[in-house]
């Protein structure tokens, strides 16, 4: 699907959930721990064993962004969970933080 | 992404962190959540559309900017130093509203119709219901969250537009989450209706740095506040800095807690900024440019550019310590001509800016053009490395027969003279030349004259840019952020 930036999604195999800070052009699939991320009113499906949950290693933490350098997809943990995201089965990069003085 | 889920993400990473307060009275993120819930449930039970606060800061101000997002309500900080009448008309252009008002300023108010009137007392009591604060809302979307009265400075004043989309891409651009240390707190003294009060809050939260809010600003209770709650990050306006350095020389205090300073809101004096990296050798100084329309800051000179700066003999390097830095990751800049093409390195133009924070929107009209440029009206231009100089309001530039005068080079001309201490200097009606220049002088002693002065500009700049009008005064009128009201000066002259 296109996704609408400041759109919530909450991962099918644990707590994470994410905001789209900056939308795809295109059609890609939002996946958390291998699995499509869903609504927050929707129902969580069961997962079953034969679920496999790839890439468990990085896991989403609040606060960060994660980005999707082929289709621009970047978006924000706004709760933390087990689930590593992926677009398109890519598995989506940590974007690095930039040093910026305090202004306010 | 509303401004809500700030709050939200703090209050679940580190629920019982110190959101704001003093050292000894402190409100965590977790209860600071937990009131504006109960404080959301209120206002989505209420018929207006429109948040509106009249009132001192305190945590019943960042309490009710999130209830109000989460209930999907534009909100409204007001300017209670305005006189009455002005306010009740801000008052009544802001309705249909819901308004909390400080206790003591519910006085002050006629309520127009279509306003229902909160005292704060009141409001700070509902958002402790326990009720209310278990009460889930239903998502309710409103892509608006702050509609803010600009100062006005040359006009009457109008209601920015700021989204949430515009205030959170502010905020994800320049904060890393919870970066900030669990001793950092930073001292706000700027009041709720000002842009930099509202983005102080988002960015303090969102950093998770503690907010101390000091009620009125007095140089010897701005350093005592320091000392005593331990402040690591305050931002000030220039006129507030030199009253600072004083007390802290009376006082032969260095502030050791204190880490970073930011400054803005006016042209900071080149001897105040060269004082006081001199008197605060271990402060990391920051001078941030940002405007209402722009959710804030979109320039910033660093500390390392201060440190640079200060210690160069190159006068092109030292000469940064007048400028605004560059531009912020994620925002263009451009210094551009009357049809909006850009300028190249060292030309006088128009600064405009494109990037997600910008709304460029007034309820009046819209200013931002097709291609997303918002012209922001103040005047500048850029060195080769990109850095930039402001140079006052496009409005306030003389049109001496035919020729672009910018008051800010000859005021700079004239505040490096001994016996100035400020200096406005504006265009005035001349039936001759279309405008003449006008000096109004803040002089340091009685003995100095026009013709001292106007020998002074004249051999530094040329004939046509010496003030032609000269009038000497006690003191030069400034709004509380420190801006030069120089549309007054021009009326009060103009006759």
């Amino acid at each position: 699907m296109i996704f609408k930036p400041g759109s919530r999604w909450k991962s099918a195999v644990c707590s994470a959930e994410v905001i789209v800070v900056r939308t795809a052009p295109q059609d890609v699939t939002l996946a958390c721990g291998g699995l499509k991320m869903i609504a927050p009113d929707e129902p969580t499906p069961e997962v079953t064993a034969s679920v496999t949950i790839t890439g468990n290693d990085v896991g989403v933490s609040v606060g960060k962004r994660y980005i999707d350098a082929e289709t621009g997809l970047e978006v924000l943990g706004a709760k933390p969970g087990k689930g590593s995201l992926s677009v398109d089965a890519r598995p989506m990069q940590l974007k690095e933080a930039k040093a910026l003085p305090a202004s306010d | 992404m509303k401004v809500s889920l700030l709050l939200e993400m703090a209050a679940t990473s580190a629920p019982e962190r110190v959101a704001l307060g003093s050292l000894k009275q402190s409100l965590s993120y977790a209860g600071l959540e937990m009131r504006a819930k109960a404080g959301a449930a209120w206002l989505a039970s209420q018929p207006a559309e429109k948040t509106v606060f009249i009132g001192l800061n305190g945590w019943a101000f960042p309490a009710l900017i999130f209830a109000s997002a989460r209930a999907g309500k534009p909100i409204t900080p007001l300017n209670y130093r305005l006189p009455d009448a002005d306010l009740n008309r801000l008052l009544a252009l802001s309705a249909p509203a819901t308004a909390v008002i400080d206790d003591d300023m519910i006085t002050r108010i006629t309520p127009p119709p279509n306003v229902s009137i909160l005292s704060r007392s009141k409001f700070e009591a509902l958002c402790l219901d326990a009720s209310l604060q278990a009460s889930e809302i239903p998502e309710r979307e409103n892509e608006i969250a702050l509609l803010l009265f600009t100062s006005g400075t040359t006009g009457e004043p109008k209601t920015a537009v700021l989204k949430h989309h515009n205030l959170t891409s502010y905020v994800l651009s320049t904060v890393e989450f919870m970066n900030a240390d669990e001793t950092d707190a930073s001292l706000v003294s700027v009041p709720p209706y000002h842009i930099a009060g509202v983005s102080a809050v988002l960015t303090g939260i969102y950093s998770g740095r503690r907010i101390f809010y000091l009620s009125a600003f007095s140089p010897e209770d701005w350093v005592e506040t320091v000392e005593r709650e331990k402040i690591s990050h305050a931002m000030v306006v220039p006129t507030m800095l030199n009253r600072i350095l004083d007390v802290i020389a009376e006082r032969k205090t260095s502030l050791p807690q204190l880490k970073a300073l930011s400054y803005g809101g006016g042209k900071m004096p080149l001897p105040v900024i060269e004082r006081a990296l001199k008197c605060l050798p271990h402060v990391a100084f920051v001078n941030a440019y940002g405007l209402t329309e722009t959710s804030s800051t979109v320039s910033v000179l660093g500390p390392d550019d201060h440190r640079l700066a200060i210690a160069s003999d190159d006068a092109r390097i030292r000469e940064r310590l007048n400028s605004v830095g560059r531009p912020i990751p994620g925002l263009e800049l451009k210094i551009a001509d009357e049809n909006g093409n850009p300028l190249m390195a060292g030309k006088w133009g128009e600064i405009c800016v494109r990037g997600e924070q910008v709304a460029g929107e007034y309820l009046q009209k819209k200013v931002i053009s097709a291609d997303g440029w918002f012209p922001t009206n103040d005047a500048g231009w850029l060195d080769d490395d990109g850095y930039l100089y402001l140079d006052g309001r496009l409005d306030d530039v003389i049109v001496r027969g035919g020729e672009n005068i910018s008051p800010g080079e000859i005021e700079d001309v004239l505040r490096q003279h001994t016996l100035v201490k400020d200096v406005a200097v504006i265009g005035l009606p001349d039936a001759q030349w279309g405008e003449k220049i006008g000096a109004v002088i803040v002089p340091n002693t009685a003995n100095v004259s026009e013709e001292d002065l106007a020998v002074w500009v004249k051999t530094r700049l040329r004939s046509t840019k010496t003030p032609e009008f000269w009038e000497f005064r006690d003191e030069l009128p400034y709004n509380e952020t420190g801006k030069l009201l120089r549309r007054l000066l021009k009326e009060e002259l103009s006759n």
